[in-house]
């Protein structure tokens, strides 16, 4: 069923890519919807079962599946409205929606993978629509931006393999060559912990740039930047779950070997270093959307900090990973809207967006209550969750530091948002200003509205998937 | 023989690391590509033999010829000057270079493993380090497009290593090779040349924060 959806959607694709006629154009968007939706569906009901070899449907993979195809359908709406208000092209558009299927169809297969070479397969592949839609303006900051992701991924994947290529020498010790998760989680005991450990190192290292972690995070925020906002919310939720699947599938597996406490201590590392990181550049940042950027540094940081800690962190990280997709995106999606008025993402020349949006500068406003884990946002609880998984793992001093950290991204975070919402910008002259529909800010609200259900009334089989995808680790 | 073209092959770093002119740098990158042809030939001996005779096609064809020559063509096209204006002196990144190398040495002892010839871990994370040196270290994009087909060659090694057991991770390490390369050859360095005149790191720093 995986390889009908593939070549259904490669054949979206291609022919996305010959034709121009703008209603078959939009058409083909629509199906591949449709199409999308079916897939999930079928994933739904084939649960726990493997399928085409490489791919299983299990209970991580179905939960992220559902979030992209739930935050897919908003892309393609305020896709469509970005291509209209920018009168672009027949060929740009076509190249665009070409890469934003692409896209999605690589993040859906990689989601579901259970054999780590495929999970790297498509993360290439993502590497690849990724570009092309960071390019879509092809201008001087396009490529520039393009030049990096493309460059900074290019040696993250080449990282991913040297690493699989290590693992298989830790393999060979078990007898085995096969490089599925299951029989990797089968052999763990029998794994050589030297090649394991450099095979983490590597891997680890690699995912980072999809995740948005301190070492490689510099890409994703350059290309979230210069993406239009629809791709470049797809980019800064549903993607960088793609590399949260890529390290944690394996991090299951070291878990289960006497390696677990050197990989805690890495995975910590790296993990409060993101969160530093994105603390200084958070406490600087002029541009609204790089700042969207950041903030995901800092909730991936988060994230792994509760994968390191462990305990009850495992259940928040996967929580946190979901309701900050929905958050997320809905703030990029909001960026167009606020970009149409303004004409500038400096903060410094944006102002006073509750007169000219109302309802655009409401979501800016839950949005930021959202981001900043505030109740009733649903990231409070997961926050919250982790900072008891670390009080648990007696990391104190840790959590200390964590929590003034998080502080003082509040503070750069509100100070902007507030900048934003309230205070007029100084010479920016309204009279030209477009006025927006309220109900493109609907897909918004509505998808922030999930974040505070999932987050403070969470459905009991959300919750049993959650806890099945966390079964393997222990506890 | 094997040792023999793998000694060769680290040989061929040092004289990339005190090398000045691009088209030297183009040289050794081709030259490398020949090396692995040999040591695939020799090294891969127990594998199908269309997949070897697809590996070997890749190495000649790919790595040997048609790169190095898209290397020269946009070194024309693009005028660009023939330094490769390094940051450090070449004696500096000769010694760094020896540091790679030696390092990598002591790493290897301390690993004890029978499933592994030790030189290809050493020829392979030497070229890994030393490719990301190269970047770190060159002001221009193109050497920075070579920096990448450095490592690509010491990752093709390390796969190599366990070739015979796996040449799926080969194959899979040819498609990443092919793919990488021409998503960063085909389509940038074209279209870098034709927005920036002369392509220099420096001028990709337009992207900030404020």
């Amino acid at each position: 069923m995986v390889i009908i959806y593939l070549l259904g959607s490669v054949a979206v694709v291609l022919s996305l890519f010959f034709i121009r006629n703008k209603q078959v154009v939009y058409s083909l968007l629509g199906l591949f919807l449709v199409w999308q939706i079916w897939f999930t569906s079928q994933a739904i009901s084939h649960f726990g079962h493997s399928d085409s070899v490489y791919f299983t449907f299990d209970s991580l993979g179905i939960l992220l599946l559902i979030t992209l195809s739930i935050i897919a359908v908003p892309a393609a709406i305020h896709s469509y409205i970005y291509i209209e208000n920018h009168y672009e092209p027949p060929r740009s558009r076509s190249i665009y929606l070409a890469s934003l299927i692409l896209l999605i169809t690589a993040i859906s297969a990689g989601y579901l993978s259970n054999h780590i070479a495929v999970t790297w397969i498509f993360t290439e592949i993502t590497t690849l629509s990724a570009s092309a839609l960071i390019y879509h303006h092809r201008n001087k900051l396009a490529l520039e931006g393009t030049w990096k992701y493309v460059f900074i991924c290019a040696i993250s994947i080449t990282f991913i393999f040297i690493g699989i290529l290590f693992l298989s020498l830790s393999l060979q010790h078990a007898g085995s060559d096969d490089l599925s998760f299951s029989n990797l989680l089968a052999k763990s005991k029998e794994l050589n912990p030297v090649w394991l450990q450099m095979a983490f190192l590597f891997i680890f290292t690699g995912f980072t740039a999809k995740l948005g972690l301190v070492p490689m995070f510099t890409a994703g925020i350059d290309a979230k930047d210069t993406a239009p906002a629809p791709a470049g919310a797809l980019m800064a939720s549903v993607l960088m779950n793609l590399g949260f699947v890529g390290i944690f599938r394996f991090y299951i597996v070291v878990a289960n070997t006497p390696l677990l406490h050197w990989a805690q201590v890495v995975t910590g590392t790296a993990a409060f270093l993101s969160l530093f990181v994105a603390t200084v550049y958070m406490l600087k940042v002029k541009n609204i959307k790089r700042m969207f950027a950041y903030s995901g540094i800092e909730h991936m940081g988060i994230v792994m900090l509760g994968i390191a800690a462990g305990g009850i962190g495992y259940y928040a990280a996967i929580l946190h990973i979901i309701l900050h997709a929905f958050v997320k995106s809905s703030l990029f999606f909001q960026y167009n809207q606020l970009y149409r008025v303004f004409q500038n993402k400096n903060i410094n020349h944006i102002g006073n967006y509750f007169k000219y949006n109302t309802t655009g500068a409401m979501v800016l406003l839950f949005g930021f209550i959202s981001a900043a884990a505030m109740p009733p946002s649903g990231l409070f609880v997961s926050e919250f969750l982790i900072f008891k998984s670390l009080f648990d793992a007696k990391q104190i001093l840790l959590l200390i530091i964590v929590l003034l950290l998080l502080t003082m991204i509040i503070w750069a975070f509100g100070k902007n948002i507030f900048k934003v919402l309230f205070v007029p910008a100084e010479g920016f002259d309204d009279s030209h200003v477009v006025r927006t529909s309220p109900w493109e800010s609907v897909t918004q609200f509505i998808l922030l509205a999930m974040a505070v259900y999932l987050g403070l009334n969470p459905p009991a089989v959300f919750v049993q998937l959650i806890k099945e995808s966390i079964v393997l680790l222990p506890h | 023989m094997i040792h023999v073209l793998l000694i060769v092959f680290i040989i061929t770093l040092f004289y990339m690391a005190i090398a000045n002119r691009l088209m030297t740098y183009i040289k050794v990158l081709a030259l490398q590509g020949v090396l692995l042809f040999f040591v695939v030939l020799l090294q891969l001996s127990r594998i199908d033999p269309v997949n070897l005779g697809f590996i070997l096609l890749e190495t000649i064809v790919f790595k040997s010829l048609a790169v190095p020559l898209f290397l020269s063509y946009l070194l024309k096209r693009n005028n660009i000057t023939r330094e490769a204006e390094p940051f450090l002196p070449n004696f500096v990144s000769l010694v760094i270079t020896t540091a790679i190398v030696i390092v990598n040495i002591l790493i290897s002892n301390v690993i004890k493993d029978d499933h592994l010839d030790k030189i290809f871990f050493v020829v392979a994370l030497s070229t890994l380090f030393f490719g990301l040196y190269l970047i770190a270290t060159r002001r221009k994009i193109i050497t920075h497009v070579m920096g990448y087909m450095v490592i690509e060659n010491g990752v093709f090694v390390l796969s190599l290593a366990i070739g015979n057991e796996m040449p799926l991770l080969v194959n899979l390490g040819i498609m990443l090779d092919i793919f990488a390369s021409v998503l960063i050859l085909g389509i940038f360095m074209n279209k870098i040349g034709d927005v920036f005149k002369d392509v220099d790191v420096d001028q990709l720093s337009n992207l900030k924060d404020y």
